[in-house]
């Protein structure tokens, strides 16, 4: 394409066609609930397409993060970095996966202010969808994120006793704890006014969820007060969950309480947004 | 289908302090475009946008189509279509792939829907454009795919919110024959617009809107009525001649007139028309040259400064 074509006008709209067209075709039923929000996720993966950068930060981010706790803390905490890639490994594809769901909210805070968002509002469509749509498409953002984690620390010496079943299922329940964190950001995204600010407060929730878990370290070794947080904390339900699941050890209570906070958070948040989806600033 | 097109009692949006829309009471008939006219700030997005049922009112109700704005949204949503500053396409997707997205979300399966883009994208003459990404559009055509969308299924209501601002004069003329184009059809539209010629060009009925309230309604011939029947511009031939005609026109037409930096000009608003011929007459007979004598309705503008005591133009940015 020519830079002249690139700016050329082109002609005049033509006014019997338009006049025509509006009454060429018959209205078409109204779709179902779960054909519009694939429609929205199509439309997430046609913007991957036009933006692959949007890729960029869920391809380094995750090689980074696991080369850098790796290399830095294995020999320190676990004696060896071989050792520690055992340990660390599901909990740094856990911690790849939540940081990036952040993105969502700063993406829909834009969507909203280009003024996309209110022309899907005034669409007759089942209300959530653009929203579920969107969270659908950052899944395939997150699957790329978990895949391209996992496949650093096999490189680098992890090997899982779960197998390919056992990291494939840990990895759906990340993607799944993914989709329902996500539903806090589309809330805050909603309350507050620009990308920045939504970056800002997604990274201090962030902060003691990723941190103050047993992503890392053992908890044994924390004071009394930090034990109790991570106790409480459902990143370290879902650590343990994701980490018996890839380890191909014995489930606990774990996975039963990382799908219950995913549920109580769609019930929350997802209620919230919805709420605050009907008359936005 | 007699219902009208829209109806408001006391429509009431407040923004923290502000009463962005302050109790407005509109009854629009289906059919023609109805111009709803003001500076930004005035109240009109938001008005809009509660008709829309992007945001719901904090006071009042409203009826569009005969369906309740709020209990019916849903009912609502199906019969209108939105196009303005806040409700665009996607600038990252290429025009077919918004009129495929739409199309698809109003329920055209695969190959209909691409069926659907394709025709609309040939209407508006965007065929060679169809794919490229929408933020390399001009101005213009950035406007047409916004309209284009909102014809995805016929609506029986159009909201355009300031559709043409920012366009040059060409891409104005080219949506106001779109504008046409629909009305012909039968489309009811509802326009917003801070141009007065915009509204005197299209709209069959205006509405002027002024910090959330309307302060005068009708159409535009009217609302040039309400401010008297016009102004008399005069020049004489000589400047010599200015202060004996200004006294003949006095006299004549029973109104004092203004000088202006002009030297041989006279200008005033008149009450009536009914002494302009007789001060013709009596200008002749004094033997007073002229090299111009011009009577003209009011502009829209000037509409506006008498209603409002301020012009179009002066008053700040609206609050989303």
């Amino acid at each position: 394409m020519s830079a002249q074509t690139a700016t050329a006008e082109p002609a005049a709209p033509r006014t019997d066609a338009i006049a025509s067209a509006l009454t060429s075709v018959a209205r078409p039923p109204r779709p179902s609930a779960l054909s519009t929000s694939i429609t929205f996720g199509w439309r997430a993966l046609l913007k991957i397409k036009h933006v692959p950068e949007q890729l960029f930060d869920v391809t380094v981010f995750p090689v980074m993060m696991t080369l850098l706790f790796t290399y830095l803390f294995g020999g320190a905490i676990a004696g060896s970095t071989a050792d520690y890639i055992a340990y660390i490994a599901p909990g740094v594809l856990v911690q790849s996966v939540l940081f990036i769901t952040m993105y969502t909210g700063s993406n829909l805070r834009t969507d909203i202010d280009r003024g996309v968002f209110d022309r899907f509002r005034s669409l007759p469509i089942w209300r959530p969808s653009p929203l579920v749509g969107m969270l659908l498409g950052d899944a395939i953002r997150f699957l790329v994120a978990s895949l391209i984690t996992a496949a650093v620390c096999l490189a680098i010496g992890w090997r899982p006793g779960g197998g390919v079943l056992g990291v494939g299922a840990g990895i759906a329940l990340v993607l799944v704890f993914a989709f329902s964190l996500g539903w806090i950001w589309t809330f805050l995204s909603l309350v507050l006014r620009t990308p920045q600010a939504i970056m800002g407060v997604a990274g201090f929730t962030l902060m003691p969820l990723l941190f103050g878990s047993n992503i890392f370290v053992d908890p044994s070794t924390m004071p009394g007060w930090l034990q109790a947080w991570v106790d409480v904390n459902p990143v370290s339900d879902l650590v343990t969950a994701v980490r018996a699941l890839m380890d191909g050890t014995e489930l606990g209570g774990e996975l039963v309480m990382a799908l219950a906070w995913s549920a109580g958070l769609v019930a929350v948040f997802g209620t919230l947004t919805m709420w605050r989806y009907r008359d936005p600033r | 289908m007699t219902q009208p097109a829209i109806e408001t009692e006391g429509l009431t949006k407040v923004y923290g302090s502000t009463r962005a829309v302050d109790g407005i009471d509109l009854a629009i008939p289906r059919g023609g475009v109805h111009g709803f006219l003001g500076p930004n700030g005035a109240g009109k997005t938001t008005a809009i946008r509660m008709l829309a049922t992007l945001i719901r009112p904090d006071g009042g109700s409203g009826r569009v189509l005969g369906y309740d704005i709020e209990r019916q949204s849903d009912e609502v949503r199906s019969r209108v279509g939105l196009t303005g500053q806040f409700a665009s396409v996607d600038e990252d997707l290429s025009g077919r792939e918004n009129l495929r997205l739409i199309a698809r979300l109003y329920g055209f399966r695969g190959g209909a829907a691409t069926d659907r883009a394709d025709e609309l994208l040939a209407a508006f003459s965007l065929d060679d454009a169809g794919d490229r990404q929408v933020k390399k559009y001009s101005g213009g055509m950035r406007r047409r795919i916004d309209i284009a969308a909102s014809l995805v299924v016929s609506p029986e209501l159009l909201f355009l919110d300031e559709p043409t601002t920012g366009l040059d004069p060409r891409a104005r003329n080219e949506v106001w024959d779109i504008i046409r184009a629909l009305v012909r059809h039968g489309t009811t539209v509802m326009l917003t617009t801070q141009y007065l010629d915009e509204a005197d060009q299209l709209a069959d009925r205006i509405s002027v809107i002024d910090s959330g309230r309307i302060i005068a309604e009708g159409t535009s011939s009217e609302l040039k009525a309400s401010v008297g029947s016009g102004t008399v511009h005069v020049r004489v031939m000589h400047r010599a001649d200015r202060d004996a005609a200004r006294a003949i026109l006095s006299k004549e037409l029973g109104v004092g007139l203004d000088t202006t930096h002009d030297p041989q000009a006279l200008v005033a608003a008149l009450e009536d028309r009914s002494g302009v011929t007789r001060a013709l007459a009596a200008l002749e007979a004094a033997h007073i040259e002229l090299a111009q004598f011009a009577l003209g309705q009011p502009t829209l503008d000037e509409v506006f400064l008498a209603l409002t005591g301020h012009t179009a133009e002066d008053t700040e940015e609206e609050a989303a």
